[in-house]
């Protein structure tokens, strides 16, 4: 059998699994399904901005945060769903193209710091802008949209909203990083310098790296609210922001199926590690710790590493 | 012949301290001009000056009699200006074809376009040409990173031609090449020079190889040009055996 077929065969395969997973959960399980969903929409948009582009971003919890924000504060007051999501996402593309120019100036840890200090700012502002946000009370009752007629509000329903989005993000993502776009990007990453001389406009693709992310988060922040119903600060706290660079880093930088693996890790593995109780953060952070020190590429750069010795993959293929 | 590039005084100061000043040359359409000095003379500034690397700090840099000082080094290269580095710059994790069609993609269509567009930009044609020209073609698929240095080498000045400019600047094409090498180097680009009418601007600091190139020559010193003219005649100016020598 070629590879392809076998890629083929396996996408077959998780999709089954996906599509039919509902039936096979409790509704606790289900909950912590959509929210893998959702956090790896947040995760491709960092993997767009880190990954390939190669610019660190402490700040994707802040986009989830506005997201969310935007969504539940226009919702609760009546507005139809697809606008606040359509609100929700380009205000985060705009904050996060605008974001994106301390980024031409800084790099690297720098820039981790100016996007921590983002985040908290966000953070801040949701906590302490009482008349906006509900500051610590946060914003209750938040209503899940209808498709076509079709209520959202079942648990079960709204996985498979927050699955449909996943997957229409997946099929944006691959096609961008597989066009001319993705090319640039990981040459920006590579080498600036040269893609510069090379005609690569490296300021307005790294800006389109930083809103592209930052408009995922946003994404992922709209099905959030609705998810959870009811948010308040705390999710969105730098933690959150961390938490999503795990994904990005343990599943893998720059692959493009890290940030799902990775998601998989931050969200489902501490849920399948309760058995061991108290030890359960412990177990886990262990676990993170003997990976990246056996494969700081990731768990695919680990698959790669195993599949094929010598590899010939094309970076903004794989 | 009319002239490609016209430099008028540029000056450049670190501080105090002055690593051009005040250069003035043109280069004709069609000519390789090969600059050359000691360390430290001023030239790799020089070009980075005026490919809008580094901002001058006086003079101006005219492109077809069209003032581009200062002017940004990716908008500078889609009016048909490239250039390589004096240290390789590749792109490793890219194969070596898309490292060719990454260095024309941005030449063609607007950015929206080449989102929705092929997502070879319609250049993988063109790269293999390049690939064969350059005798790269076995190692198309292999990533960059892979290759040898030598082999590196050849990529990194086969991207500067890619999107077929009219002026290319050579920051030490020979630095780091062995023998062999050499020889295939310098009859890729004189075949570039004569085929596709590309005018060249080489800095080297290997006298053989930049005497075998070059139509012509200027000498920089201290920031300054000392002497010009054919290869022979610069040989022999005690001005430019001086510079080198120490005096």
């Amino acid at each position: 059998m070629s590879r392809r077929v076998l890629a083929i065969a396996a996408a077959a395969l998780v999709a089954a699994f996906l599509l039919a997973a509902p039936f096979g959960f409790k509704p606790y399980g289900v909950f912590i399904l959509s929210t893998w969903a959702v956090m790896s929409i947040a995760a491709i948009g960092l993997n767009l901005t880190l990954g390939y582009a190669g610019q660190i971003s402490l700040a994707q919890a802040a986009f989830v945060g506005i997201g969310a924000y935007v969504t539940a504060w226009l919702t609760t007051r009546g507005w139809p769903f697809w606008s606040t999501y359509l609100i929700g996402a380009t205000a985060c593309f705009a904050i996060g193209w605008l974001l994106g120019y301390p980024a031409l100036r800084v790099q690297h840890h720098y820039l981790a710091f100016v996007t921590l200090a983002f985040t908290t700012l966000v953070y801040l502002a949701f906590r302490n802008e009482e008349w906006l946000t509900g500051g610590i009370y946060g914003i209750t009752n938040i209503p899940r949209p209808s498709v076509l007629g079709l209520s959202t509000e079942p648990g079960r329903v709204y996985y498979y909203f927050c699955l449909a989005h996943l997957a229409l993000v997946s099929a944006a993502a691959w096609w961008l990083i597989r066009s001319p776009w993705g090319r640039a990007f990981v040459a920006v990453r590579e080498n600036p310098v040269r893609a510069l001389s090379l005609g690569v406009d490296t300021r307005r693709y790294t800006l389109m790296a930083f809103a592209l992310g930052a408009g995922l988060g946003g994404i992922s922040g709209a099905l959030y609210a609705p998810l959870v119903q009811y948010i308040d600060p705390s999710p969105f706290a730098l933690g959150l922001s961390l938490n999503l660079l795990l994904m990005v880093v343990v599943g893998g930088s720059g692959y493009f199926l890290g940030p799902y693996v990775g998601a998989i890790v931050a969200v489902l593995l501490p849920e399948w590690l309760r058995f061991t109780e108290g030890y359960y953060l412990m177990a886990y952070a262990v676990l993170v710790i003997a990976l990246m020190v056996v494969c700081p590429a990731g768990l695919l750069g680990l698959v790669e590493r195993v599949l094929k010795p010598r590899s010939k993959a094309v970076a903004s293929d794989r | 012949m009319s002239s490609v590039l016209e430099v008028r005084g540029l000056e450049k100061h670190f501080g105090g301290i002055v690593a051009v000043a005040g250069v003035s040359f043109e280069v004709r359409a069609g000519e390789i001009l090969g600059i050359i000095g000691p360390n430290g003379s001023g030239k790799s500034t020089l070009f980075n000056c005026i490919l809008g690397q580094l901002a001058p700090s006086a003079g101006d840099v005219h492109l077809d009699g069209h003032a581009v000082t200062g002017m940004r080094p990716c908008d500078l290269n889609r009016l048909g200006v490239s250039r390589t580095f004096q240290l390789l710059q590749i792109f490793p994790q890219l194969t070596v074809r898309e490292n060719l069609i990454l260095a024309g993609q941005e030449h063609r269509g607007t950015m929206l376009s080449r989102l929705f567009g092929p997502r070879d930009a319609g250049l993988t044609a063109r790269a293999d040409e390049m690939l064969g020209f350059f005798r790269l073609e076995k190692l198309a698929d292999e990533l960059a990173g892979g290759l040898s240095y030598g082999q590196q080498k050849l990529l990194d000045a086969a991207m500067a031609f890619m999107a077929g400019p009219r002026l290319v600047l050579l920051d030490e094409p020979a630095g780091g090449v062995n023998l062999t090498m050499l020889a295939s180097l310098r009859d890729r680009l004189k075949a570039i020079n004569a085929e596709m009418g590309a005018t060249f601007v080489v800095i080297e600091h290997n006298m053989e190889f930049v005497m075998a190139l070059c139509h012509r020559i200027l000498v920089l010193a201290e920031g300054r040009i000392i002497a010009q003219g054919d290869p022979a005649s610069v040989r022999r100016d005690p001005k430019v055996i001086e510079a080198y020598l120490g005096g």
